[in-house]
């Protein structure tokens, strides 16, 4: 074998291991944990995992943030897709500056805006609904999908529309039958982006619900702040928060990275 | 090929437009009306000036996190773009083995941020985490609850591990778009694998490598879930970031007016520094690639 191979598997292995051995965890009772050092489970049990799946107040977190991730990856797409496609095709007033601004949103910490967000979406009575969320992430993940998608849009050749808007389409038809299923994979790995960063995100999330609209994640940080930790169901409950994300990549693997390197810089 | 000049694809950038600014402008507005405020309570408020921005500039821990924030940031970057280019060009280029190493790189992306930080708690306990049990079975005492260096140490590699993997899948998506042809010919020509990489991938990189540093500085520069869960900003204020300190004056103390002024000024840091990067990155190797 190569060196460079052997290299490579070994960083893949390392990368793995704090991963692995939060999965050993879950599989164990928290006293196995806390009393021996084991590098694997001896006694496999799913304890842990029934507990999540049976308890109302920790799968409900699985369930929000899944609706919340949802709306927002749909939103951001539906409203970056128009966008991307002025940005790839036209030049109007202020649209190198509009793309700027929108980017710049992507640098504004989150927690500047934990303050005005708590009142601004009381004033309309959003806290702890879905999608006081969903708009909240739209803050970094919609300048990200206008970014991502000009860059597949931009690849596609214009002859493509001239012909179609000389054959008498109108833009709404050729947008939505020849345009958008020739950016099927850009749509893919933007989706899997909005997904990704509004999935992982806490702060927003957790500032704007306090019980309907809980996230996961939020659900995880009060069981860390309790006394008398459970290791095991807290590895349990981390390690299932990988399982959507690890699912959404498998179907984006091929155009994953592809997207990146037509974007604009 | 020019683009076409037509201001009515001004309609197609409204929904945009519209959504962010709910979610931008007006909470911006909020900050900054706050910022220049001394709010008592509902209706009760003082318009102070620039009162509130000289206090945060003179405050001393908001210096001290800076630095800190400057110096974590500064070493994330010099660790991770190198590496995640290194790992780029050993990632197999076709076949299963190339799909599934993808997938198993953009794994600790995927992870929330929080539980990023919980992981390496359980990783690092010297009485059941496998990295804390091996580095004190070795005789070095490890703690990252009682010493600062452990502590740094302890969220460097931690971000190291969680984000290497966009640079790489980044250097990926770089390296995979140079067309084969000029391998072929730097074979010809019989050069190096270093001179190939110096004149021909690196080069080529730039775009997306670009990509990478703005991202990465912007991501570790707002740092907040995963220390604040493994350490909590201590032990001490020894990692106390400007996100987490941010948070303290907000929340913890209930400043609204100073809290808002660090916002606007915290802010502007990352606009600056990204603008730098973005203008320095442009310009660097034009003169090779064009």
């Amino acid at each position: 074998m190569k060196k460079r191979t052997v290299f490579f598997i070994l960083y893949l292995c390392l990368l793995m291991l704090p991963i692995y051995w939060m999965l050993n965890m879950s599989l164990r009772t928290n006293a196995d944990i806390l009393n021996s050092l084991a590098f694997y489970p001896k006694n496999i049990t799913f304890a842990n995992y029934v507990k999540i799946f049976t308890d109302s107040s920790w799968y409900n977190g699985y369930i929000n943030s899944i609706i919340y991730v949802t709306m927002n990856t749909v939103i951001s797409l539906v409203t970056a897709l128009p966008a991307a496609y002025a940005f790839s095709r036209y030049r109007f007033i202020g649209d190198r500056q509009i793309f700027f601004w929108l980017l710049t949103n992507r640098m504004s910490p989150a927690a500047v805006f934990l303050l005005p967000f708590f009142q601004l979406y009381s004033t309309f009575g959003l806290i702890d609904t879905h999608i006081a969320v969903a708009l909240a992430h739209c803050l970094f993940n919609v300048p990200l999908a206008v970014w991502i998608l000009e860059g597949f849009m931009s690849g596609v050749p214009r002859e493509i529309d001239e012909t179609a808007f000389i054959d008498g389409y109108k833009f709404p038809r050729f947008f939505l039958t020849i345009f958008i299923p020739l950016i099927r994979s850009g749509i893919g790995v933007t989706a899997f982006f909005c997904f990704m960063f509004s999935w992982v995100e806490l702060l927003l999330a957790r500032t704007l619900t306090t019980t309907i609209a809980k996230p996961i994640a939020a659900t995880m940080t009060r069981t860390v702040s309790a006394s008398g930790l459970d290791w095991g169901l807290l590895a349990a409950a981390g390690i299932l928060t990988i399982v959507p994300g690890a699912l959404v990549i498998w179907f984006v693997r091929n155009n994953l990275a592809k997207g990146f390197a037509m974007g604009r810089v | 090929m020019d683009k076409w000049k037509d201001n009515k694809a001004w309609f197609l950038v409204l929904p945009v437009f519209i959504i962010v600014a709910f979610s931008a402008v007006i909470p911006l507005m909020t900050v900054v009306n706050y910022s220049i405020q001394d709010i008592f309570g509902p209706g009760q408020r003082v318009f102070v000036g620039t009162e509130w921005f000289k206090e945060v500039l003179s405050d001393g821990r908001l210096h001290e996190a800076l630095w800190r924030q400057l110096i974590f940031s500064g070493l994330v970057l010099l660790i991770e773009i190198p590496l995640g280019v290194f790992i780029a060009l050993l990632m197999p280029k076709k076949g299963w083995g190339a799909s599934i190493s993808l997938v198993v790189i953009a794994l600790p992306l995927l992870i929330p941020w929080n539980v990023i930080g919980t992981i390496w708690i359980i990783f690092t306990r010297p009485d059941i985490g496998l990295f804390g049990a091996a580095i004190n079975g070795m005789g070095i005492v490890f703690d990252h609850t009682a010493s600062s260096l452990d502590a740094w140490i302890t969220l460097i590699l931690m971000e190291v591990w969680h984000w290497t993997p966009l640079v790489a899948l980044l250097a990926y998506a770089g390296l995979r778009a140079i067309p084969e042809a000029y391998f072929q010919a730097a074979k010809i020509d019989g050069a190096s694998t270093w001179a190939t990489f110096w004149y021909i991938q690196l080069p080529k990189m730039r775009g997306v490598l670009t990509i990478a540093l703005l991202l990465r500085f912007m991501d570790s520069f707002l740092i907040y879930a995963e220390p604040f869960v493994l350490t909590g900003g201590g032990p001490g204020n020894s990692t106390t970031f400007l996100s987490i300190y941010l948070v303290k004056v907000a929340v913890g103390q209930f400043d609204l007016g100073p809290a808002a002024a660090f916002s606007l000024i915290y802010f502007l840091i990352i606009l600056l520094f990204s603008w730098l990067f973005y203008q320095v990155l442009q310009n660097v190797g034009k003169g090779e690639t064009s």
